[in-house]
């Protein structure tokens, strides 16, 4: 079970593939692909956006699904997902609280 | 301290709109990321986890009130309010947008700065004794040298593709403080029996994944020739240093695989071929770089002070400030004093928006206007009158920087590691804020004496590790973060690369681990003032690894 993430081109924030293909900022709205083919899909998507100058560094991370949330696997991409665990007051851990 | 003349002033500004053109074609489209990739990072833009990361050169780590304060408008106005300094005497801007990056080099480019070869396969930012200019040890100022270098450095054509990035040190002062064995190149500052000033030269010293200590390949090289035989490393380096792989690629590998006498040989032939032609350094070329690096007009007064005695009696945080923050000046009366960024439990090198303000005013009101970064990431205010000492304290305390406790337990050097960093393997900061709180008690810390601990998130070494007394390197063990220790490095004169004492540790048992260490010293050492380092060099590793693993380890 995989997501597709990258970093977005104006601003360096953290984005994974979502619904419609368009690059969401939060991994609980990404999109789970499952299977060698439909990730290799959705990489191919991301290729595409990074050649239309949208996004920066496309790859595939494994997630697992905590309680129905998409969590990663990976604590690099927890501390993506969630900004630096010595600044809770930055990144998207600090917008989840006010949003 | 230098001032940009026509020349430079002018190549700052040219590359700043360099590179503000080279954004507008990223953003349009006409740059691919590949294409465009080389070029921020000869900017000093990275792409990091969470967002771009800019780094500013603070050439030999010295800069003023002005310039600090522009540090602070950018950490304020572009950033997130604050910035971190590195253990190349640089900052770090770690959430700059790509769009506001040509205007952040705009408004540095005010104040003579810039981010130019803070990253990339060239010479970086040549980095110094960070009490340079003000020592009581030192032989001269090894600043004007630096800026030399920096010069002849500065987007040299021959040199601007090496086989990887190339780091010079230089220190001015038989005691190292700049780490100068463990870079590219390192420069000792000495004088010859004539009394001439020369250097004795290191090659080859490096971290990251195959630590040495560079080898000295100059006794004594005379001042003229700085610049021809630096050329001629750099040239014999260019030519036979390897580009087949990135990690065999810095010169420490060269000097390793082709024999210490032999590139000897191959740097004194090339010096040979040019020792005499347009890089001979003209002696008054050096005393007009130097007079930019003049010293402040200093009187020499009492040599302690009566207001200093009176405070320390009354108030034991002064009293351990003074204790371990100051270092003797060269001028009776004065010192050079030490803004620890390693606050207990916070985060080693942040510095705020707010912060960086006040460093400004004290440094205008108390230091000259001259202010220093050191690679062990702290701040220096280098010519502060003894006298000064407690009202510039009490600024310190309500500016959170006031910690009496460089050189000691929780002055810890750390990376910033896996919560920023996109080549972490582990996190850095958040061990050195558990150690720094483990430990904080002015007490213990007093107690414990010297000691420097280093912590890098992966391999690549930048928190120094190698050369701790206690080195922590963070790695990934079956997805899991994993700390492997060392002991018994050292950065100084007598540089060592510490030795792997046994299995790692995971996150939650670490620092544990650094507490039976320094136990283990305290129970074992001579006297107070055994440091651990002494410790260990006498008794060894056994005592140290049976704490940790027991006596059949």
């Amino acid at each position: 079970m995989k997501v597709i993430t990258a970093n977005r081109l104006l601003d360096g924030d953290v984005v994974w593939l979502g619904a419609g293909n368009a690059w969401v900022e939060r991994i609980t709205m990404a999109e789970v692909f499952e299977g060698k083919d439909a990730v290799a899909g959705a990489l191919a998507t991301g290729a595409a956006a990074e050649k239309n100058q949208e996004v920066v560094g496309v790859y595939d991370t494994d997630v697992t699904l905590e309680n129905g949330v998409i969590t990663p696997k990976r604590l690099r991409e927890k501390i993506r997902a969630a900004g630096p665990t010595t600044h809770p007051n930055l990144g998207k851990q600090a917008q989840a609280v006010s949003a | 301290m230098y001032r940009y003349d026509e020349f430079d002033a002018s190549f700052v500004t040219q590359r700043t709109e360099q590179f503000k053109d080279q954004v507008r074609r990223r953003l349009a489209g006409e740059l691919s990321e590949d294409e465009f990739k080389p070029l921020r990072l000869m900017n000093g833009l990275y792409l990091q986890l969470h967002a771009y990361m800019l780094r500013v050169a603070i050439p030999y780590g010295t800069l003023n009130g002005r310039q600090m304060r522009k540090l602070a408008h950018i950490a304020r106005t572009y950033d997130k309010g604050y910035g971190h300094f590195t253990t190349r005497q640089n900052i770090q801007f770690n959430w700059p947008k790509l769009e506001d990056t040509p205007k952040i080099l705009e408004e540095l480019a005010e104040v003579e700065m810039h981010a130019i070869q803070t990253s990339g396969n060239c010479i970086r930012n040549v980095t110094a004794d960070h009490f340079a200019g003000a020592a009581a040890d030192e032989i001269a100022d090894p600043r004007p040298y630096a800026e030399i270098l920096r010069q002849w450095s500065s987007l040299h054509p021959e040199f601007s593709f090496l086989p990887r990035k190339f780091k010079i040190a230089i220190t001015g002062a038989p005691h190292d403080r700049a780490a100068v064995q463990v870079h590219d190149i390192g420069l000792q500052l000495t004088r010859n029996e004539a009394g001439e000033i020369g250097f004795e030269v290191f090659v080859g010293g490096g971290l990251g994944r195959t630590p040495m200590i560079g080898r000295k390949v100059r006794e004594f090289l005379p001042e003229e020739d700085l610049l021809a035989y630096s050329e001629a490393i750099l040239r014999v380096y260019n030519r036979y240093g390897r580009r087949d792989n990135k990690y065999k690629a810095r010169i420490k590998i060269l000097v390793h695989e082709t024999g210490l006498e032999d590139l000897k040989a191959d740097i004194e032939a090339e010096f040979e071929k040019i020792r005499f032609g347009v890089l001979l350094l003209p002696e008054e070329e050096v005393r007009r770089i130097e007079a930019y690096f003049a010293p402040p007009p200093l009187e020499v007064r009492a040599e302690t002070s009566a207001a200093v005695d009176a405070r320390r009696k009354s108030d034991a945080a002064f009293a351990q400030f003074v204790a371990h923050n100051l270092n003797p000046h060269r001028v009776p009366g004065y010192t050079s004093v030490t803004l620890s960024m390693k606050p207990i439990g916070g985060i080693p090198g942040d510095a705020s928006d707010a912060q960086m303000d006040v460093i400004a005013d004290l440094a205008e009101q108390f230091g000259h206007d001259e202010i220093r970064i050191s690679h062990e990431q702290n701040v220096i205010l280098p010519h502060v009158k003894l006298d000064d000492l407690p009202a510039l304290f009490d600024r310190l305390v309500a500016a959170g920087i006031a910690e009496g406790n460089a050189g000691l337990i929780t002055d810890i050097i750390a990376c910033p590691g896996m919560d920023y960093c996109a080549l972490a393997t582990a996190r850095s900061i958040p061990v050195a804020q558990r150690i720094s709180e483990r430990f904080g008690t002015p007490e213990r810390q007093a107690e414990i004496g010297e000691l420097k601990i280093k912590i890098s998130g992966c391999i690549n070494a930048c928190g120094h590790h190698h050369v701790g007394h206690i080195g922590i390197l963070g790695l990934e063990k079956k997805g899991e973060e994993f700390y492997q220790v060392t002991l018994g490095g050292s950065a100084n004169e007598n540089a060592s690369i510490g030795e792997i004492i046994g299995r790692g540790f995971s996150s939650e048992e670490v620092v544990d681990a650094i507490e039976k260490l320094v136990d283990t010293y305290l129970g074992l050492r001579q006297t107070n003032e055994e440091t651990f380092l002494e410790a260990y060099r006498r008794v060894g590793e056994a005592p140290f690894k049976e704490a940790l693993y027991g006596v059949d380890a």
